[in-house]
């Protein structure tokens, strides 16, 4: 830790902006490496839920299973959305980096339109479970899918409504200090649910459609 | 698009160098980009195009390219290495990997072990070979739920 805390001297003296006034020590990567444990810790809520899937994922109670349910087309389709979003933001950061404040928004702005796309398909392959018969309440393994996708699915939504929230704060601040720390912990966030997602599709979807 | 990103150089280092973490680049992330796209394009043909006769066969396969999948995303998008936040973060990946494994690894043996040994006191079960056991012990659960339903008062 020490090369950190020797690197923040400039921080008290930040510009008028700076809505932010913190005048004990305080080192700089704290807020990114306390969003990484945060998203470390989201890791066991997930891993905890795939558990319940692996565990209860093969208990149709006499319902449908998932050869019959899942529709992978649809599945790739929304795998090819959430790494296009996740390679979008990659740009964004790029052009963060490049002080360029609209090509910034740009991309941001397309990697929302993505998870939008995302979780359009998602709702609409949950509703149409359920008007199948096929809800949570179904089967241990509806159950268990319908808590894990759908935690993923609302960890995409909040996303989504940080994701345009510091579009906001982008427009109006502009790239100053505390907004590329935010673009950074929403690109670790935005990332690890892809990473999220390959485990969905791998396990659930693919392993699930396997006779 | 490629030549508009690769011109300007890193000239721009204010807010970022002394920040500490990884400086991305358009090469990082197109690598990390197209091994993504080949390492989900060749799970989906192996299920989809029914390459191997086996389920086990290909479960394992594409368990495994998703393994490799996360690696990529983690190198290349998330920028993780054992230098970034002076290795804190690492630290705590590898810790939450330890948990995580035990957490799955952990609750699938426990849990179908479990099945496995309620399996005998099922009267429909009992003529079944004990290969058969394993493969049919997810089902057991349910049939434990009806038989205490039955039971109580």
């Amino acid at each position: 830790m020490s090369e950190i805390t020797a690197t923040s001297t400039g921080a008290v003296s930040a510009d008028s902006s700076s809505r932010f006034y913190v005048h004990e020590h305080h080192p700089e990567n704290g807020t990114l490496l306390g969003f990484w444990i945060y998203l470390m810790s989201d890791c066991l809520i997930f891993a905890c839920l795939f558990a319940t899937y692996a565990v209860l994922g093969r208990n149709y109670a006499g319902g449908p299973g998932g050869a019959e349910l899942f529709e992978l087309p649809l599945v790739a389709l929304n795998t090819a959305f959430l790494l296009l979003s996740s390679i979008t933001y990659g740009f964004a950061m790029l052009e963060s980096q490049r002080d360029r404040v609209k090509q910034t928004l740009i991309w941001l702005g397309i990697t929302g339109l993505f998870g939008a796309a995302f979780l359009t398909l998602e709702l609409y392959e949950f509703t149409h479970l359920i008007m199948e018969g096929a809800g949570p309440q179904r089967s241990g393994f509806l159950t268990s899918f319908f808590a894990l996708v759908g935690t993923h699915g609302l960890h995409v939504t909040f996303g989504i409504v940080w994701l345009i929230t510091l579009m906001f704060q982008l427009g109006r601040h502009g790239l100053i200090r505390e907004n590329r720390r935010r673009l950074m912990c929403l690109s670790m966030f935005w990332h690890f649910l892809d990473v999220v997602w390959i485990g969905v599709f791998t396990f659930v979807y693919l392993m699930g459609v396997l006779p | 698009m490629s030549e508009h990103h690769n011109h300007s150089a890193h000239g721009d280092e204010h807010g970022h160098g002394e920040e500490g973490h990884a400086h991305s680049t358009l090469k990082g992330y197109m690598t990390g980009f197209i091994l993504s796209v080949i390492l989900t394009a060749i799970p989906f043909w192996l299920v989809m195009g029914k390459v191997f006769d086996k389920s086990s066969t290909t479960a394992a396969v594409i368990l495994a390219i998703g393994a490799v999948q996360i690696v990529v995303h983690i190198i290349y998008f998330l920028h993780m290495n054992p230098r970034s936040e002076g290795g804190w973060s690492m630290l705590a990946m590898i810790f939450t990997v330890i948990v995580v494994g035990i957490t799955l690894s952990g609750s699938i043996w426990v849990m179908f072990h479990l099945n496995a040994n309620m399996m005998p006191s099922m009267p429909d079960m009992q003529q079944m070979a004990p290969s058969d056991l394993s493969s049919t012990a997810p089902g057991a659960l349910n049939k434990m739920h009806h038989m205490n339903m039955n039971d109580m008062p």
